[in-house]
């Protein structure tokens, strides 16, 4: 399942020079570097920036560039897990305003914005981690909060 | 008891993995297929051919029961329940013509047997009989177009690639499928994945690119799944041809062909001024050709059954299928390809059933967040690239969002200024400052402050982003406003206050 965070914390933790040599035969590595960085650490901070900039022999203001300019590198690290709430057109006409007073009350929970699931005609819909969930009512999106905890 | 299932992430969202585990655990052998596309009714489930759906755990026993008896039940409950009958007979299936999505609901995604024998490794077989000039020829006569919205021929951009020259060349399928109403290019990657590799690899041999990169949004977890083991799974068969799957990072500029190659570069997604076209100046300053999923998808079956079969579908200069995407308020919502030419209002109402809600329609939201809001008085439109365009609309990457009568078609417009003030790149100022600008105004609009001074302004807003902004996003946004403006006035007035 491509960059999952439950088996990278199942192996020896990496570091970041680990990840930075393992990508290094690959033409344009920065972005695999980042999101796996990003999977592994949840965060690419201000020091790791430094050290995949010199590991690229790139300038820090080029990957600083890069990491936020992309809406899925973040600055810090934040402990709660994310969930991806759809708020595109086709899940708004399938009434995914009715989910907004859910969210504002969620705790320990991190609702973020997601501009498409795929998942149009099933709307609403949401991400939890990999874990997909549609035809969302408050009720059922309140569950998925909960669970997610 | 054999059971089928898909594992389509529209299955997956409506609960097919726990169905999946009440079979096994109730002694049935569950095979998960790719997704028949119909996806009111998943979780699908299928024995001997007949389906039931939508199936929740609770309705496992029951199936059983319905699926160990020759003569089925069918309280079919206008389309909305499915209960025993033949899935390939439903009219929503019956009615299509399925090319690109031949084997949707037919075949396990990532077997190599069900690919090869369904036709599999056909097209390239041919390529590589024909060579690469032929190759190039046959897809341009069959008047493919890409599929990934601008509709530019296929074939012409291949020549332009196999004639430059360069140090080396590269096939970038763009999978960064970000448009909202949009799922053909996650289902063909879930569902079909080799399928697409082929349709890769015949335009390696078609202009002389060794090296091909799939560029798949990081929001779809599933399809970068399927792609990964079918890259590895087939990696012989395309040889000398290597592919390699890269991730998006959540911008949805990168959809735009030239951020997206700066992104797979691992620069910023921002979008580069063309000239130079990317057929010369693309990815790492290569010939590159850009193609969307469904375009390359669509290459295996026209070179394994010639241009000619593929053209004779279509109308005008619109040739060949469409895999077009019902979505948002519709009863039944889905994938359905057929040739261009059907009317809107034959796939919303005849094919669609309305809307969901049961309520009437009002808006119809056509290619996506930069597509036009069309009235029901537009319903008689053909679905044609041309005919789109001239009613000032646009088709494209196929999606359809169907709206109800309680949408505020104001707020639409003002989302439109709002999505593409979130994902401008920011390398242009009609989209970057445009973009914001508008979003303000339209709340000053919708707040009921100097409404006809606000629309003006608008306007104007519009005209500058659509003539001046370096790609479509900016480019683009101009048209869900000005159609929502033009079609909705009634939104767009000082409103009582509730």
């Amino acid at each position: 399942m491509g960059i999952s965070i439950d088996s990278f914390y199942s192996q020896p933790m990496k570091t970041i020079d680990d990840i930075i040599k393992s990508h290094l035969g690959s033409d344009g590595p920065l972005l695999p570097i980042l999101h796996e960085v990003q999977a592994v650490f949840g965060c690419v901070d201000e020091e790791t920036v430094r050290q995949i900039a010199h590991g690229l022999n790139l300038s820090r203001a080029e990957v600083h560039g890069v990491v936020s300019f992309y809406h899925d590198f973040k600055a810090t690290r934040d402990p709660r897990p994310v969930v991806k709430l759809c708020r595109a057109e086709a899940c708004q006409s399938r009434g995914q305003a009715a989910l907004e007073s859910v969210a504002e009350a969620a705790s320990g929970v991190k609702v973020e914005t997601v501009y498409c699931l795929g998942l149009c005609a099933v709307g609403p819909a949401a991400m939890l981690g990999e874990e997909v969930h549609g035809r969302l009512t408050p009720a059922r999106f309140a569950e998925l909060l909960e669970a997610a905890r | 008891m054999k059971v089928r299932l898909s594992d389509d992430a529209v299955a997956l969202a409506c609960g097919a993995d726990a169905v999946a585990a009440a079979f096994i655990a109730a002694g049935c052998e569950v095979e998960r297929v790719s997704s028949w596309g119909m996806h009111w009714l998943e979780p699908l489930v299928e024995i001997d051919g007949r389906g039931y759906g939508p199936v929740a755990v609770e309705d496992v026993a029951r199936v059983m029961a319905a699926g160990a008896v020759a003569s089925p039940p069918s309280p079919d409950e206008a389309g909305d329940r499915l209960w025993g009958t033949p899935i390939a007979d439903h009219p929503f299936i019956a009615r299509q013509q399925r090319l690109t999505f031949a084997r949707a609901g037919r075949t396990r995604p990532l077997s190599l047997e069900d690919y090869r024998t369904t036709g599999g490794w056909q097209g390239l077989a041919k390529a590589r009989a024909l060579g690469p000039e032929a190759t190039v020829e046959a897809v341009i006569a069959s008047g493919l177009r890409g599929r990934g919205g601008a509709g530019f021929p296929a074939g012409v951009k291949w020549r332009t690639v196999a004639q430059a020259s360069g140090a080396r060349k590269y096939i970038v399928c763009n999978a960064d499928e970000g448009d909202s109403g949009t799922f053909a290019d996650r289902m063909a990657m879930e569902g079909d994945p080799f399928q697409l590799i082929e349709g890769m690899a015949i335009a390696g041999l078609a202009v002389g690119a060794d090296k091909g990169y799939v560029y798949v949004r990081s929001e779809y977890p599933h399809a970068i799944a399927k792609m990964r083991a079918a890259i590895r799974l087939s990696a012989d068969l395309v040889a000398p041809f290597v592919i390699e799957l890269r991730v998006g990072a959540g911008a949805y500029v990168c959809g735009e062909e030239t951020s997206l190659l700066n992104s797979i570069e691992g620069k910023r997604g921002e979008v580069r001024a063309k000239p130079p076209l990317p057929a010369l100046k693309g990815l790492f300053g290569c010939p590159t050709v850009v193609n969307n999923v469904l375009t390359l998808a669509a290459v295996p079956w026209i070179m394994a059954q010639g241009p000619d079969a593929y053209a004779a579908y279509g109308m005008g200069r619109s040739r060949g299928t469409m895999p077009i995407q019902l979505a948002g308020n519709i009863r039944h919502g889905g994938l359905f390809e057929t040739a261009f030419g059907i009317s809107l209002g034959e796939l919303v109402n005849d094919i669609g059933g309305g809307t969901a809600s049961g309520r009437p329609v009002r808006a119809v939201q056509v290619g996506g967040p930069l597509g036009a809001y069309h009235p029901v008085g537009q319903f008689d439109l053909p679905f044609d690239y041309e005919a789109f365009a001239a009613a000032d609309g646009l088709i494209g990457h196929g999606g359809l969002v169907v709206f109800d009568d309680r949408v505020d078609m104001a707020r639409q417009a003002r989302f439109a200024m709002q999505f593409c003030a979130a994902e401008s790149c920011g390398k242009c100022t009609p989209c970057r400052i445009g973009s914001t600008r508008g979003a303000e105004v339209l709340d000053q609009l919708i707040a009921g402050v100097d409404v006809d001074a606000n629309l003006a302004l608008i306007h104007d807003l519009c005209d500058v982003m659509k003539s001046t902004s370096l790609c479509a996003l900016g480019g683009f946004t101009p048209y869900p406003v000005m159609s929502a403006i033009t079609h909705f006035p009634e939104d767009f007035v000082v409103r009582e206050p509730s």
